[in-house]
């Protein structure tokens, strides 16, 4: 199992609800996970219910089985100062460096210079070793950028490359893409079963291989309930509005005369059942798709009440269940 | 939302359901010739591209001449207007209703084109070739963070500036953070215009004067500094860049500025676009409470993908009882059970009619007898234990449904307690996606109307 698991998707797929309870797979039964935060958005703190996430190790989780989950979110400009410090040893040319503005140029202007932060900052995670020699973390997850930004997030030491030809960034650089690119990595897309996300998965999957990253599965998050499958829907095109309204009748919602409540009830029901098919057949179509990407495919339930740390944990197990983790 | 015994506490109920705020009309604004600019923001994922292309068709054809300028439109949404690939040049959109005398373009933002633009009308040809070909240019304008946010509001300045539109609906970029392409411009004019620019032009600029010796010691220490970190040829390249681009920056400033102002201005109206889900409306919360921090003005909310029923009146718990009824045959044909329940509408319906009394005979099924001869899940091919079936399913997914209504209710109260002064028009979802300009037209009645049609019986 690669030791560093990106997960990217689509906006609005789940995906950082898909890195979390991931993490918590991989640490339970007495392992480390790292989770790290790369968007600023403190998504990691909402999800776990805790407080925002300074930039530094902390441990958010206990997974089943005695296992440990840390997390990191990730800020660009800290990450900066300390990666100067790290090279350099420039205490007061780092905040001269910051009066100046250039760590805000560096980290949100500057080509790259902040995406190379961020995936050297994971790197390095995966690669740390205690002093017996063991790695920290048995694996970092990272809560990566969206589907269309991902291969030119994770390629983007290689352009700093081209583009620093000498010195520390370049060499920082082609260090990272080393592990990018290994199989040490495994690039995870979250998608819902809806067009616009599958199309963007495939989009994003055709890049990656391009690109020579490392793709790993495919996560069909948020997957609603069958209620009816398809013999339901056939009977919704065979059955008798008459038959149906006594039905209902008979179940005690009032008459199936013309015009009787059980009757009224028809229209509108079937008209939801219509609907629901609609959006079958789609789902459908979406999921074989999917499969001819020829990726290991998993579908992960929806929670109807949202996301909360009991669903996680869920979420996490089913992901044990799938083999995932 | 249980059944409740009082008629009029529930017909109260009810009428919270449909309006709940101040209804947003979306035609008198896109109407109105005053209004110049229309920008759609929200979190991603939540149909924001799709609403701009709904609301610039709409206006088109209610006479206006309209540009829909688009980030990252899906292939689909570009093929609903007829055109496969859309570029950085506004193209008119055939089929549209033009009867009004209106007119749809719609283009797609490149950055990187438009940053070429910009170098190639402000600087002459040969420091233009100079700074197209550094490779800092190059990524620069390839898309780092920022740049999109930029380029999309340089766009629209510069097609307000040409005036042959008289209305531009806008998308936004989908940021990491929704509110993005507000700060972009700002950061980016800051940054061409700030310090670190000063030194990095120092060696350059400075370098013959005497006056300015002890200055350019410090700097040359600093640029030094940069240099080690980022690598030499890469802080040669930043600097010819910078140098090649000085005399543009005053103006990089300027626009920067005027397009800031323009989102201010009385013919700017931003609409915030989400779905009734809980982050998408926390994240429409905070916009809204952003945008008039900016003294930005706002039209109101667009909620999409709202769920209704034309059989709102069953609740989920009824629905969910029946459904268990007709999939239990043992207790649906225990005579007692059976006849309270067939009494039970009558008391529980809101409209309290009388009528299923005198049914009853024609809803009993005379094949009842031979069913509970037959092993429960099995043979279930008689018309009546199939009409059951069905029935219980629709049951099933009426109580799942009406969840979902319960729940969209609930985080869009939410959403109206913090912020009562908005005015929102929710759009009832569809099943798919928008293929062709019929759909987007029908998008645009849904919007225009305010809030979301029943499902018609039957359709």
């Amino acid at each position: 199992m690669s030791r560093l698991q990106v997960v990217s998707g689509k906006g609005g797929t789940g995906k950082t609800t898909v890195a979390a309870a991931l993490a918590l797979a991989l640490a339970t039964e007495g392992k480390r996970a790292l989770l790290v935060e790369v968007e600023g958005r403190q998504g990691i703190a909402q999800l776990f219910e805790t407080e925002a996430l300074p930039y530094e190790e902390r441990k958010i989780a206990v997974a089943p089985g005695g296992g440990e989950v840390y997390a990191l979110a990730i800020d660009p400009e800290l990450a900066l100062l300390d990666y100067l410090q790290m090279f350099y040893k420039l205490g007061s040319a780092g905040r001269a460096l910051k009066k100046l503005g250039a760590i805000d140029f560096a980290t949100t202007i500057a080509p790259g210079v902040r995406d190379v932060l961020l995936t050297g900052k994971a790197c390095e995670a995966v690669r740390r070793k205690d002093r017996s020699g063991r790695f920290v973390y048995d694996y970092v997850v990272m809560d990566a950028p969206p589907t269309g930004r991902i291969t030119r997030f994770l390629n983007v030491n290689d352009e700093v490359a081209g583009l620093a030809k000498v010195g520390p960034i370049h060499n920082q650089a082609q260090a990272v893409m080393r592990v990018l690119k290994s199989r040490e990595t495994a690039v995870h897309l979250v998608t819902l079963l809806e067009e616009m996300p599958v199309q963007e998965t495939a989009d994003g999957i055709a890049e990656l291989r391009a690109a020579r990253l490392p793709v790993g599965r495919v996560i069909v998050n948020m997957v609603r309930p069958a209620v009816l499958d398809a013999a339901d829907l056939d009977l919704v095109r065979d059955t008798p509005r008459a038959a149906l309204a006594r039905s209902l009748s008979g179940a005690g919602l009032g008459g199936a005369r013309r015009g009787g409540h059980a009757e009224r009830l028809v229209d509108p029901l079937l008209a939801q059942a219509e609907e629901y098919a609609e959006r079958y057949a789609l789902e459908e179509e979406q999921r074989a798709v999917l499969t001819d990407l020829g990726l290991p495919l998993h579908e992960l339930p929806l929670f109807a009440e949202g996301m909360d740390l009991a669903g996680l944990y869920e979420l996490a197990t089913e992901l044990r269940k799938q083999g995932i983790a | 939302m249980s059944p409740s015994p009082d008629p009029a506490a529930r017909h109260q109920e009810g009428a919270r359901h449909l309006s709940p705020a101040r209804v947003l009309d979306v035609d008198p604004l896109l109407e109105d010739p005053k209004t110049r600019i229309v920008v759609c923001c929200g979190s991603g994922g939540v149909g924001k591209t799709t609403t701009a292309a709904a609301l610039g068709l709409r206006a088109a054809e209610r006479g206006r001449k309209v540009v829909v300028l688009t980030i990252d439109p899906a292939r689909r949404l570009a093929q609903s207007m007829g055109i496969d690939s859309l570029d950085n040049t506004p193209r008119r959109v055939k089929g549209v209703d033009d009867s009004a005398g209106g007119e749809l373009h719609a283009m797609m933002l490149d950055m990187k084109r438009t940053f070429d633009e910009i170098v190639e009308a402000h600087a002459d040809p040969d420091r233009a070739a100079a700074i197209l070909g550094n490779p800092f240019y190059q990524s620069l304008s390839a898309g780092f963070a920022g740049t999109q946010e930029y380029m999309a509001m340089e766009k629209l300045g510069q097609l307000r500036a040409r005036d042959d539109w008289d209305l531009i609906v806008v998308d936004t970029p989908p940021s990491r953070s929704a509110l993005d392409f507000l700060d972009a411009p700002k950061r980016l004019g800051s940054f061409l215009d700030g310090k670190l620019i000063r030194v990095l032009l120092a060696p350059a600029k400075v370098g013959g004067r005497a006056g300015m010796k002890f200055l350019n010691v410090g700097m040359s220490m600093m640029t030094g500094v940069l240099g080690k970190v980022l690598g030499g040829q890469f802080l040669k390249d930043v600097q010819t860049f910078v140098a090649a681009m000085d005399s543009m920056f005053g103006g990089f400033r300027t626009r920067a500025d005027a397009t800031y102002k323009l989102l201010q201005a009385p013919g700017t109206a931003f609409l915030v676009v989400a779905a009734p889900e809980r982050d998408a409306l926390r994240e429409a919360a905070y916009f809204v409470e952003r945008l008039a921090a900016e003294d930005m003005p706002l039209a109101g909310l667009v909620l999409n993908r709202v769920h209704g029923s034309g059989a709102d009146r069953l609740s989920a718990e009824r629905a969910l009882a029946a459904a268990e009824n007709l999939e239990d045959p043992r207790i649906v044909d225990q005579d007692d059970g059976k006849a309270g329940l067939r009494n039970s509408p009558d008391t529980q319906d809101s409209s309290g009619s009388p009528e299923s009394a005198p049914e009853e005979p024609e809803a009993s099924r005379p094949t009842e007898t031979s069913q509970r001869t037959e092993a429960p899940g099995t043979a279930e091919d008689t018309p009546e234990r199939s009409a059951d079936r069905l029935a219980a399913g629709l049951l099933r997914l009426h109580a799942e449904r009406m969840h979902l209504l319960a729940r969209e209710q609930r985080t869009r109260d939410r959403f109206t307690a913090r912020h009562p002064e908005v005015a929102v028009t929710e759009v009832a979802a569809l099943p798919g996606d928008v293929h062709d300009l019929a759909g987007l037209r029908d998008i645009g009645a849904r919007l225009a109307a305010g809030r979301p049609e029943l499902p018609e019986p039957g359709a």
